[in-house]
This record gives structure tokens, C-alpha cells and sequence, in this order.
């Protein structure tokens, strides 16, 4: 993998993949005297023993099944949350992109000042904010609902721009053509315009999923017990944070690795079988990355 | 509106809070990332694969839990700190993984032939990173750079909820939920706060892409 010509250096010569060499080995001594040090440090503090990892990796140790049920309840949550909080995002998401490109300048000011606004705002605070105002407004939900309704705010936004770029990269004639039949506005938006930008821009919202289950992590704000909540929680007892956070990041990172390669998947799919004709909108327009889809907006 | 003016020099000072925790995240991640970047672009496999091992962990994990990690975990090992020098280290290490990733792509952006024609043009490796790649490299990696930015700035406010105390978020926290003001009122202004932080930064960066836009 190293020698193959990038646009910063050729296929290497044998001078330098004997550089190469040496700085392979250079680094890989470093990097062990750092194991070994960062190992050794480890070991010396304990945590190693079997009251710190047993809960976790031991069947046998007797907290095991109790303390994997809790946590296993959090991440039934933490799933739950992000699942819900997708579909409501997804759902009004649309909504305000289609307000957005079909709207009467006057209130396109306000649908844009709206998704601004929500997008220059924190999820954290969000999160805060409707578990403080909806019961101030005499409206109290179950801590769940604080969070969804926090994620929701802020990831519908964000659908609603990469449905926008979808429907935006779409060529001018299929809204042309769809009205020229005789469809009525709502039609074309509904049969012909929005079925390609959500084709299109699939990749991008499987990847919002995994945005949004990163996003669960926040409920800890409002001590909702989703996956980080229980697990922080689990230590006040156990007290074995290191492992515990570790275990606990292995799983978000399972998660999202997971949905990544279902974007990588769809992003194949969605490129694979395209009918339109003319040079595809595909590849210049989706705002995925293909080695790592879940990044950009977090 | 009366509970904002009254508490202003709070808000004021959680700014600064705000502000401080950002200034000191930005030095460090811009740092940490152009290093990950350099070692991810380099031909030495082991660097490389370092850095692709760095940012798959922490582009898949939550800020929270790369917090909880560092500010729980390490003094298990007896790596003592304060809240805020977790808090801050815990931010440059997730966002340095955005700086590295943004960098990355501007890279990748460059066309093979720049480099090709450069070399045959007699340019030494030097000035072809110098006068043709990264220019080019740097153009095109400032708007997702915007980005990272802004993300940084709204991720301190996790910073914040996680106790290091002192920025927008907390004096949010302490004002609703400790004095008991109205909510309303108080988070408008903060929302208010982080919107004057983050505009200057976008419009500052938007700024220096014109400026440096060059048409092709």
C-alpha cells in the first residue's frame, strides 16, 4: 500500500523504499516503547485484574449478566433514540426542503433563517434547552422524548440541506417535463423530483444515522440512561471507567462502522443502477466521503 | 429580557469561557491534525497506518465518550488534571481527526498531472509541496475547514455540560438550573452567544476562500 503513486510521490525507487524501511522501523520502536510504557503503566495501576474486567469479559464473574443486561437496556435505548430521532428528522427534514425551494420569497426568508439558526446551535444545548422549556410551557415528557425532540431539531435541518442538494443537483428538465404533462406542482415534487433526490442523496442520510446514534451520546446531559449513561452509571460501582469506556466506545464504533457500510452499499447501489441519461450529478454531488461516510458534520 | 441584561457580564464571562476553550482547542487540533495528516500522506506504511487506526476510532466514537475516557480513565492511571486541561484534550483529540481528515481531502483533490508536470518541469520535492500541491491542497480544504471550526466551537459546549464549567453552556446550566431563572430567556442568549462566536469565524473563512479563489 505504500508505494503506489499518490499525487505527492511516484512509485518509490530503491533509495527510497530503503527509506521507507527506516522510517517504518523507526516508527514501529516508537510506537512499542510507547505500548510497552503506556502496558506497563496499566499493569502497575491494576487494571488488568479481575475486578476490573471480569464484569465485563468473565462470564463467570458474578456481575457479568447484571451488568451486561444494563448496559445492553442502555444500548436498546441509545438504538431506540437514534432510530426514531432518523425517521421524525427524515420526515420534516423533506418538509423544509421542499419549503425551501418551492417557497415564495417571503417566507423562504423565514424557512432559511430557521434551518440558520438550528444549525449554528449545539446539539448539546438543544438537547438541554427542551428539557428545560417544554415543562417550563407545562408540557413534561419522558426524558426520551427531550432527547429525540433535541436530536430531531438539529438533524432535521441538516437532512433538509442534503435533501436541498439532491433536489438541486437534479436536471432542470425532469421538473420541466414533469410539469410539461401536466402535473401540478405537488405531484412533480412528490412523483418525479423528490423519489431521485432521495435516491440520490441516500448515502448521505444513512450516514446522518450514524450522526444521530453519535448524538444519543448526549443524553447524558439530561441523565437519560442511554449506552454512556448506564456505563457511567455502572462505575460508580464497579469503578473500572477505563474498561468501561472502552467497551462502551468498541460498541459505538461497531454501530457505526455498521451503518457505514450500509451507505457504502447503497452509495453503490444508487450509483450502479442509474437510468438517467446525460453525465450522472452522482459522484460531484454527494457529500460522502466513501473511506469514512460518517464524518463531515459532527 | 430583563434576566439577560441583568445576568450580561455572566454571559460575558462564559463568552470568554467559551472563547478560551476554543483558542486553546484550535492551536492544539490544527496541530495535532496536520501531523496525522502528514503521517496518513506519507510513504512510510507504518505512519499511515497509525493515522487511518487514529481516525477510525475517533470518527466513529461520540465526543462524550472520548471525554468520559480521558477524564475517568486516566487518573485510574495516575495522570492527574483538572476538568478543563481533560476537557480541552479530550477536543483536540476528536476534532484533530476532522483537521486531519479536511487537510486530507484537499490533498487527494490535487490532480496526479500537477504533481507530474511539476517534476517534469524539474521541480524538487520541496517545491512541488511548496508551489503546486499545497497551494492548491490548502484552497480546496478550507471550506470543509470551515466546518471543523464550527463543529468545534458547538462540540465545547459538550466540553462545557461535562463539568469543566465556565463557558455559554454552563452558564446556561447555572442560571436555569441552579437560580431557578426562566429558561427561555436565558438559553435565547446563549444560542445568541454561540451564534456571535461561530458568524465571525464563517464569515472570516468565507472571507480568506474568496480572497485566495483562484478561477479556473
Amino acid at each position: 500500500m505504500s508505494s503506489a503513486p499518490t499525487v505527492l510521490f511516484d512509485t518509490l525507487g530503491p533509495k527510497g523504499r530503503r527509506r521507507s524501511r527506516a522510517a517504518s522501523i523507526a516508527a514501529s520502536v516508537v510506537f512499542a516503547v510507547i505500548v510497552a510504557v503506556v502496558g506497563s503503566r496499566l499493569a502497575a495501576t491494576g487494571q488488568f485484574s479481575e475486578d476490573k474486567l471480569g464484569p465485563l469479559f468473565n462470564p463467570g464473574n458474578e456481575n457479568f449478566s447484571l451488568l451486561w443486561k444494563f448496559l445492553g437496556a442502555g444500548l436498546y435505548n441509545t438504538i431506540l433514540v437514534a432510530a426514531i430521532s432518523v425517521a421524525v428528522s427524515v420526515v420534516i427534514g423533506t418538509v423544509l426542503a421542499v419549503c425551501r425551494v418551492s417557497a415564495t420569497p417571503w417566507y423562504r426568508w423565514l424557512v432559511v433563517s430557521v434551518i440558520e439558526t438550528f444549525r449554528a446551535v449545539p446539539v448539546v444545548l438543544l438537547v438541554y434547552a427542551v428539557s428545560r422549556v417544554l415543562p417550563a410551557l407545562d408540557t413534561p415528557l419522558p426524558l426520551m422524548w427531550y432527547l429525540i425532540i433535541g436530536i430531531v431539531l438539529y438533524n432535521s435541518v441538516s437532512i433538509a440541506e442534503i435533501i436541498r442538494g439532491g433536489i438541486a443537483a437534479l436536471p432542470r428538465g425532469q421538473r420541466e417535463a414533469a410539469e410539461s404533462l401536466g402535473l401540478s406542482k405537488l405531484d412533480t415534487m412528490r412523483l418525479v423530483i423528490l423519489p431521485q433526490a432521495f435516491k440520490m442523496m441516500l448515502p448521505a442520510l444513512i450516514s446522518q444515522i450514524a450522526i444521530a446514534v453519535k448524538e444519543t451520546s448526549l443524553g447524558f446531559v439530561i441523565s437519560f440512561e442511554e449506552l454512556l449513561r448506564r456505563g457511567q452509571v455502572a462505575i460508580q460501582t464497579l469503578n473500572n471507567p477505563l474498561q468501561m469506556f472502552f467497551v462502551i466506545g468498541v460498541i459505538y464504533i461497531v454501530i457505526n462502522v455498521s451503518v457505514g457500510r450500509l451507505a457504502r452499499i447503497a452509495e453503490k447501489h444508487s450509483t450502479g443502477k442509474d437510468h438517467r441519461p446525460g453525465p450522472s450529478p452522482i459522484s460531484s454531488t454527494t457529500p460522502t466521503d466513501t473511506d469514512t461516510p460518517a464524518v463531515s458534520r459532527i | 429580557m430583563e434576566t439577560v441584561i441583568q445576568n450580561l457580564d455572566l454571559f460575558f464571562q462564559g463568552w470568554l469561557g467559551t472563547l478560551k476553550i476554543c483558542g486553546a482547542a484550535v492551536i492544539g487540533a490544527l496541530v495535532l491534525g496536520v501531523l496525522l495528516a502528514a503521517a496518513r500522506v506519507s510513504p512510510v506504511p507504518v505512519l499511515q497506518r497509525f493515522a487511518a487506526g487514529y481516525l477510525f476510532i475517533v470518527l466513529n466514537c461520540p465526543l462524550a465518550v472520548v471525554l468520559f475516557f480521558i477524564a475517568f480513565g486516566l487518573p485510574q492511571i495516575g495522570i492527574n488534571g483538572s476538568y478543563f486541561a481533560f476537557g480541552i484534550c479530550g477536543l483536540i483529540l476528536y476534532t484533530a481527526a476532522f483537521v486531519c481528515e479536511a487537510l486530507r481531502g484537499g490533498i487527494n483533490s490535487v490532480g496526479v498531472g500537477q504533481a507530474e508536470a511539476a517534476r517534469s518541469l524539474g521541480l524538487g520535492i520541496p517545491g512541488i509541496l511548496r508551489r503546486v500541491i499545497l497551494p492548491q491542497a490548502l484552497r480546496s480544504s478550507l471550506p470543509p475547514m470551515t466546518n471543523v471550526l464550527v463543529q468545534m466551537i458547538k462540540n465545547s459546549a459538550i466540553v462545557g455540560a461535562f463539568g469543566v464549567g465556565g463557558d455559554l453552556f454552563k452558564v446556561a446550566d447555572s442560571l436555569v438550573a441552579g437560580q431557578g431563572l426562566p429558561a427561555i430567556p436565558i438559553l435565547a442568549g446563549v444560542i445568541v452567544g454561540y451564534m456571535v462566536t461561530i458568524m465571525p469565524v464563517a464569515a472570516l473563512m468565507g472571507a480568506l476562500e474568496r480572497k485566495v479563489a483562484v478561477v479556473r
